[in-house]
């Protein structure tokens, strides 16, 4: 449904994205994930039609965009600025229906029914600044939701909430795709949530921003926090999305060494994820987590929930850092 | 713009430190953006109410203030009474005057003398007339100039320009042009306290958040729709700074408009009384004026709170 042919985009001589091709399928849940500065919201700007290209073409359905299209919605990061706080919730998620036609009745109940969809059905009546910053983002999933676009757009949507709230707003990512049937692009700099989240993960490159890699998700498919992410798949996606990453990170060709398969060398890597100065070692050298390669399952199984918790709250607070 | 705001009383409060602004980000509308956020909490840390200490919160409560106010009144009724001046009448025969001219009606009339009705209703009427179009011109016009780059950038001189003309000095033309009378107060008006409206529309339109204006975009609100529901709220906290301004200096060109233009109103009754050497009914119609400025100040309050309520709330979830 959605096909990207060499897309190119620069801000005067500073090339921001370099020929890339993406297609995404119908129904498809596709993670963008990569380092700060890789060009990650130029790419969906450009999809969004907020922004034309240099260069290269989108095609949404078969057809060129050419401004925004009117099936596409977007949930952006920052929700407290993409709310307008002088309208109620629930105005905030009925005022782009009026596009759609229909009257103020029908507009109304097919917010309301958008804000149930989201866990927030007794919200509408109150101002978006009254709500905390998870339900603020619920709410404009709510507004996209509403809207009935056949392509859903995300904006890092959960960089800016608790590592609590985002759990529970991936699930909500994951039950409204369940139940929608939309195509989603999530854009992130999370690793954990680009593979939590996705049927398919997109790593990106920087300087200038490219297509890295593309893996699939294969993992069981109602995802659950806890048992999902101490998944031995989940592990090693996350190691080897983890790896190409930093390899994109460092920016240099020669990494492209690390994009290897992983293997039996999952564990070190994840916590390389985490312990962030060191990362010029490779592989095995990291003391911390002792356990020799062969233990690997085990490690990721058994005491799978501590280590995983901390290995996620690293993630995220060192994306955080990053993105500032 | 900066010294016109800070001579009307209302100006301080409402706008702070910003005056300079509009003249330094014409270029950049993302500047504006930033700036006015960072300002924000200057009026409103400006209250002094919150960080005075308990000892002295009772001192400037309510009460304590009525108390201040009984207290100077009273010294100056014995100032005037031992000085025994013609100039400096007691306040208790200026408060004579004043209901004698004007507030000794019959209650049908809210106690308002015929002579009330006779002074209040020209000026009154001149005074919300000129505001109003001023009101309605600014904000057209600003949202106008506000939203297109190249407008902004070519007429900012002449905006500029425009604003630092002293209104009243319009008066000798208007006098030339113009008959004495009504026309001509409510143009010397209009004119006079367009600039604070329009200056700030342009900049609140200006600083509408990027962010706001894209979410618009993607979701299909645009044109009037998205003139009135998203650019216009967004710019109203803005506007409003500029609409109380506005207001202050349109009673003061009132009065101003009155003493030179002669004719009726409080202010050619005041011209009046000072000539026949009236020196309380002089006084009253002063007094009179303040507590007009006082009441024009706190309605508008209390209506820009009740419009503004989400600004408060959002600005508060902020800090």
């Amino acid at each position: 449904m959605l096909q990207i042919n060499e897309l190119s985009h620069s801000y005067g001589d500073h090339t921001v994205l370099r020929t890339m091709d993406l297609r995404v399928g119908e129904g498809e849940l596709v993670s963008i994930v990569g380092p700060s500065g890789c060009g990650k919201s130029t790419l969906l700007r450009c999809i969004a039609g907020l922004i034309r290209p240099t260069s290269g073409e989108v095609l949404l359905n078969g057809t060129p965009i050419d401004g925004v299209p009117d099936d596409l919605a977007v949930v952006f990061q920052d929700y407290s600025r993409s709310l307008l706080p002088w309208l109620t919730v629930r105005d905030n998620v009925a005022l782009p229906l009026r596009r759609r036609g229909g009257s103020r009745a029908e507009r109304r109940s097919a917010a309301e029914g958008a804000l149930k969809e989201v866990g927030l059905a007794d919200a509408g009546r109150k101002y978006p600044w009254q709500l905390s910053g998870g339900m603020q983002q619920r709410v404009s999933i709510a507004r996209a939701l509403a809207y009935r676009p056949s392509l859903l757009l995300m904006d890092e949507p959960f960089g800016s909430v608790d590592a609590q709230t985002r759990e529970d707003l991936e699930d909500l990512v994951l039950q409204v795709h369940q139940a929608e049937g939309m195509t989603i692009l999530l854009v992130t700099h999370d690793i954990d949530e680009s593979v939590y989240v996705g049927d398919r993960v997109v790593v990106l490159g920087r300087n200038p921003g490219r297509i890295r890699a593309e893996l699939p998700i294969e993992l069981p498919t109602p995802r659950e926090q806890i048992t999902t992410r101490s998944d031995p798949g989940f592990v090693r996606l996350r190691a080897e999305v983890g790896r190409l990453v930093r390899g994109a990170a460092a920016s240099g060709d020669p990494d492209d060494s690390d994009a290897e398969p992983p293997g039996t060398k999952t564990v070190s890597a994840t916590t390389q994820d985490d312990a962030t100065p060191d990362d010029t070692t490779p592989d095995d050298t990291t003391p911390d987590d002792t356990t020799p390669d062969d233990t690997t399952p085990d490690d990721a199984t058994s005491p799978g929930g501590t280590a995983d918790g901390a290995g996620v709250e690293g993630a995220v607070s060192g994306a955080r850092g990053g993105k500032g | 713009m900066s010294e016109a705001r800070t001579s009307g009383p209302p100006a301080a409060t409402a706008t702070g430190g910003s005056g300079a602004e509009p003249a330094k980000d014409a270029g950049s509308t993302k500047d504006a953006g930033t700036e006015d956020t960072g300002n924000r909490p200057g009026p409103a840390g400006g209250r002094t109410r919150r960080r005075t200490p308990r000892a002295l919160s009772l001192l400037t409560s309510g009460v304590g203030r009525l108390w201040l106010l009984a207290l100077l009144i009273a010294a100056w009724e014995l100032g005037t009474r031992t000085a025994g001046s013609d100039f400096y009448p007691p306040p208790s025969q200026i408060l004579k005057a004043l209901h004698e001219m004007w507030f000794s009606g019959p209650a049908a009339h809210l106690f308002l003398t015929d002579g009330a009705l006779e002074d209040f209703r020209p000026s009154l009427t001149n005074l919300f007339s000129g505001w109003i179009i001023a009101a309605v011109g600014g904000i057209v016009l600003g949202l106008l100039i506000g939203r297109s780059r190249v407008a902004g950038a070519m007429l900012d001189p002449v905006l500029n320009f425009g604003r630092s003309v002293p209104p009243p000095t319009l008066i000798p033309f208007l006098l030339a042009v113009l008959d004495l009378g009504t026309q001509l107060q409510i143009t010397t008006i209009a004119f006079g306290v367009i600039w604070p409206v329009l200056l700030n529309t342009i900049e609140g339109v200006r600083g509408v958040d990027r962010l706001q204006l894209e979410t618009a975009k993607v979701f299909g609100i645009s044109g009037t729709l998205r003139l009135r529901r998203v650019i216009l709220p967004a710019a109203a906290p803005k506007i409003f700074a500029g609409l109380r301004v506005s207001l202050g200096f349109a009673l003061i060109l009132m009065v101003i408009s009155e003493l030179v233009g002669g004719g009726t109103g409080i202010g050619a009754r005041l011209t009046l009384a000072q000539q026949s050497f009236q020196m309380p009914e002089m006084w009253a119609g002063i007094v009179l004026l303040g507590v007009l400025g006082c009441l024009f100040n706190l309605v508008f309050h209390l209506v820009e709170r009740r419009v503004l309520a989400w600004h408060g709330g959002a600005r508060r979830n902020d800090a």
